[in-house]
C-alpha cells in the first residue's frame, strides 16, 4: 500500500503530532503537497462540477469516473503510468457517451450503466492478471491525498490554469450552449465542438482528482460543494466561486482528519462536505423562518 | 412583398418515421402566420426545419438571405427549457445577440444596452439580475421573448407561447406581437385556435401535410377539408373570433 509510510509515521508519532501546532505540519513536504492538492482539487472540481450539476450530467460523470478504472488496470498491466491510462480511457468514454447520446437510439442511461461496470470489470481483471501484488488499488478507489507527488501537482496546476482561462474566455458561450442547446444550434454556435471539449475537460478533472478523493468518491467533490452553493445563489459564476470556497474548507478539514485518524482522505473529505451541506441547509431554513417572522411582524 | 424563405416539397421526420411530407410553404416579410394542427401532426417539426435544427429528408428550404437563418428569433416551448439552470435574466437576453458576435466572443457595452432596452420594453427591467428559476411563467415567457427579439430579426418563430401563462399575459403578449409584426414576420404555433385567429393574418394547418389558408377566418368544415382534426373553441371575451360558417371562398392549396 502506498499509504504505508504515512501509516507508520502516523502510528508512531500520533500523540506528539496531535499536540503539535498544525502550523508545524507545514514543515513536512507531504503535508504541503496535500494542502496544495486540496486547493487545486477545489478549483478544478469547483469549475467542472458547476458545469456538470447545471447540465444535470452527474450520472454521466459517474460513468466516466468508473470507466477510467479500466484505463488504470490496463496501464498497470502494460507497465505505463496509471494516470495516463485513466486519462485516455476516460476521455474516450466521455466522448463515446456524448456521441451515443446525440446520435443513436441507445438509451443514454443504459449505455452509461454498461460503460460504468465494464470499466470497473476491466480494471479488476487487468490488475489481477498483472504479476506481483496490486499496490495502490485502495488509494485509487478511496484516494490518498497524503501521497500526492510533485508530478500530480504540476498536472493539476496545468488543468486548473486551463480551466480558469477556458471558462473565463468562453463564459458566455459555455452558458449559452449549456442552457439552451437547441437555441444555440439554431444560431449556429459551435455546439458539438464545445460539448466534446467540455466533456473531455470533465473527464480530465475526474482523472486528476482520483489521487485526492478516489474513484468511488470523486463524484461527490463535483456535486456536494455545488449543491451547497446552489442553496444560496443561482448565478453560474457565483456557484463556481462559492463551491471552490466550500471545496477548500471541506477538503482541508477532511485532510486534517485523514491525517490524525489515518482514514482514507476521500472518505473524510466527502464526510466534511456532507456536514457543510447539512449546516448550510440548516442555516438556510433558519434564515427563511426568520424572514417569514419578520414579514409577519411588520 | 419580399420573401424570407420558401420550402419546396420538403419531407422530414426522425429516423425512418416521416412526420411531414411534401410541404410547400413560404414566409414573406411582415407575415403573421398561425400554425395549427393536432398533436403529433408536425408543428414542432416544421419549426425545427425552419430553424435548421433538422435537415429535410427530401426537398429544400431556400432563404432569400442565407446568412439570416441564424438570426431567426425563436421562442421555444416552455417545457423545452431547464427552469433550474443557474443563469440570470440578463444573461439569457444577451445570448440572443450571440450569433452576431464574431467568434462568439464577449459582449460589448452596446449589447448590454440593447438587452436592457428590450427588457424595459417587456416591462421586466427590474428582473435583470434574477435567475430564471425565480420567475413566474409569464415573466419567463417575457424573458424568452426578449431574447428572441433582441437582435431585431426579420422573422420571429413562437412555439406554443400561450401555454402555462395567465390570461392577462396572453392578452399582453398578443398586443406586443401585433406591435412587433410591424417590423418582423411572425410564425406562431398554437393549439389555441380560437384565440390566435383574431391576431394572425393567415393560417397554416399542419397534419403531415400543410394547407395554407390565406385568411384568419377558418371554419370547422374547412379544417375538415384540410385534414386538420382540431376543435375550434370559442373564447367569448376575445373579439373578432369569427367562427362557424361564412360565405367567402378560399382557394385550397
Amino acid at each position: 500500500m502506498a499509504r504505508y509510510p504515512i501509516r507508520c509515521l502516523a502510528n508512531t508519532t500520533i500523540h506528539t503530532i496531535m499536540s503539535e501546532n498544525i502550523l508545524n505540519l507545514l514543515n513536512y513536504t507531504f503535508f504541503t503537497n496535500a494542502l496544495l492538492a486540496a486547493l487545486l482539487a477545489s478549483i478544478t472540481c469547483g469549475i467542472a462540477g458547476t458545469y456538470i450539476v447545471s447540465r444535470r450530467m452527474v450520472f454521466i460523470s459517474g460513468g466516466i469516473t468508473h470507466a477510467s478504472f479500466g484505463g488504470i488496470g490496463i496501464a498497470w498491466f502494460m507497465g505505463i503510468n496509471p494516470v495516463a491510462g485513466a486519462a485516455i480511457f476516460s476521455i474516450l468514454s466521455a466522448i463515446g457517451i456524448e456521441f451515443v447520446s446525440s446520435r443513436s437510439n441507445v438509451r443514454e442511461d443504459s449505455a452509461i450503466g454498461i460503460l460504468w461496470s465494464l470499466g470497473m470489470a476491466l480494471g479488476i481483471i487487468f490488475i489481477f492478471i498483472t504479476p506481483g501484488y496490486a499496490p495502490n488499488l485502495m488509494s485509487y478507489l478511496f484516494g490518498s491525498i497524503l501521497t500526492v507527488g510533485t508530478t500530480d501537482l504540476w498536472l493539476m496546476t496545468a488543468l486548473a490554469v486551463f480551466l480558469i482561462l477556458f471558462f473565463t474566455g468562453f463564459y458566455h458561450l459555455i452558458l449559452f450552449i449549456a442552457f439552451d442547446e437547441a437555441y444555440a444550434r439554431a444560431h449556429k454556435a459551435p455546439v458539438q465542438l464545445f460539448k466534446y471539449l467540455l466533456i473531455s475537460l470533465v473527464a480530465l478533472t475526474i482523472v486528476l482528482n482520483i489521487r485526492v478523493v478516489g474513484i468511488i468518491l470523486v463524484i461527490s467533490f463535483l456535486t456536494i460543494p455545488q449543491s451547497t452553493a446552489n442553496l444560496f445563489t443561482h448565478n453560474f459564476r457565483n456557484i463556481i466561486l462559492l463551491s471552490i470556497l466550500i471545496g477548500i474548507v471541506g477538503s482541508v478539514s477532511g485532510l486534517l482528519v485523514s491525517y490524525y485518524w489515518n482514514i482514507p482522505s476521500g472518505a473524510t473529505i466527502i464526510f466534511a462536505f456532507v456536514i457543510l451541506f447539512a449546516l448550510a441547509k440548516g442555516f438556510q431554513v433558519l434564515m427563511e423562518k426568520a424572514m417569514i417572522r419578520k414579514q409577519l411582524n411588520r | 412583398m419580399a420573401g424570407i424563405f420558401e420550402m419546396h416539397d420538403v419531407s422530414a421526420g426522425y429516423g425512418s418515421e416521416m412526420v411531414l411530407s411534401n410541404i410547400r410553404f413560404a414566409v414573406d416579410e411582415l407575415d403573421f402566420i398561425g400554425v395549427i394542427g393536432p398533436n403529433g401532426g408536425g408543428k414542432t417539426t416544421l419549426v425545427k426545419l425552419i430553424l435548421g435544427l433538422i435537415r429535410p429528408m427530401q426537398g429544400n428550404i431556400v432563404f432569400q438571405n442565407p446568412g439570416e437563418r441564424n438570426l431567426i428569433g425563436y421562442l421555444p416551448q416552455v417545457s423545452q427549457t431547464d427552469k433550474s439552470f443557474p443563469i440570470t435574466v440578463l444573461e439569457v437576453v444577451l445570448s440572443g445577440l450571440m450569433s452576431l458576435k464574431r467568434g462568439f466572443g464577449a459582449y460589448g457595452r452596446n449589447d448590454f444596452h440593447k438587452a436592457r432596452e428590450v427588457l424595459a420594453l417587456m416591462g421586466i427591467a427590474q428582473l435583470e439580475k434574477k435567475s430564471i428559476g425565480e420567475l413566474s411563467g409569464g415573466q419567463m415567457q417575457r424573458v424568452y421573448l426578449a431574447r428572441a427579439i433582441v437582435a431585431s430579426p426579420r422573422l420571429l418563430i413562437l412555439d406554443e407561447p400561450n401555454t402555462f401563462v395567465d390570461n392577462r399575459f396572453e392578452h399582453d403578449l398578443y398586443e406586443l406581437l401585433r406591435e412587433l409584426n410591424k417590423k418582423m414576420a411572425i410564425v406562431m404555433v398554437s393549439h389555441d385556435v380560437g384565440t390566435i385567429t383574431s391576431y394572425v393574418k393567415t393560417i397554416a394547418c399542419v397534419n403531415r401535410n400543410l394547407h395554407y389558408h390565406k385568411s384568419n377566418i377558418i371554419t370547422q368544415s374547412q379544417l375538415t377539408a384540410y385534414n386538420c382534426p382540431i376543435q375550434l373553441i370559442t373564447h367569448g371575451e376575445v373579439p373578432h373570433t369569427v367562427l362557424g360558417e361564412h360565405n367567402h371562398t378560399h382557394h385550397h392549396e
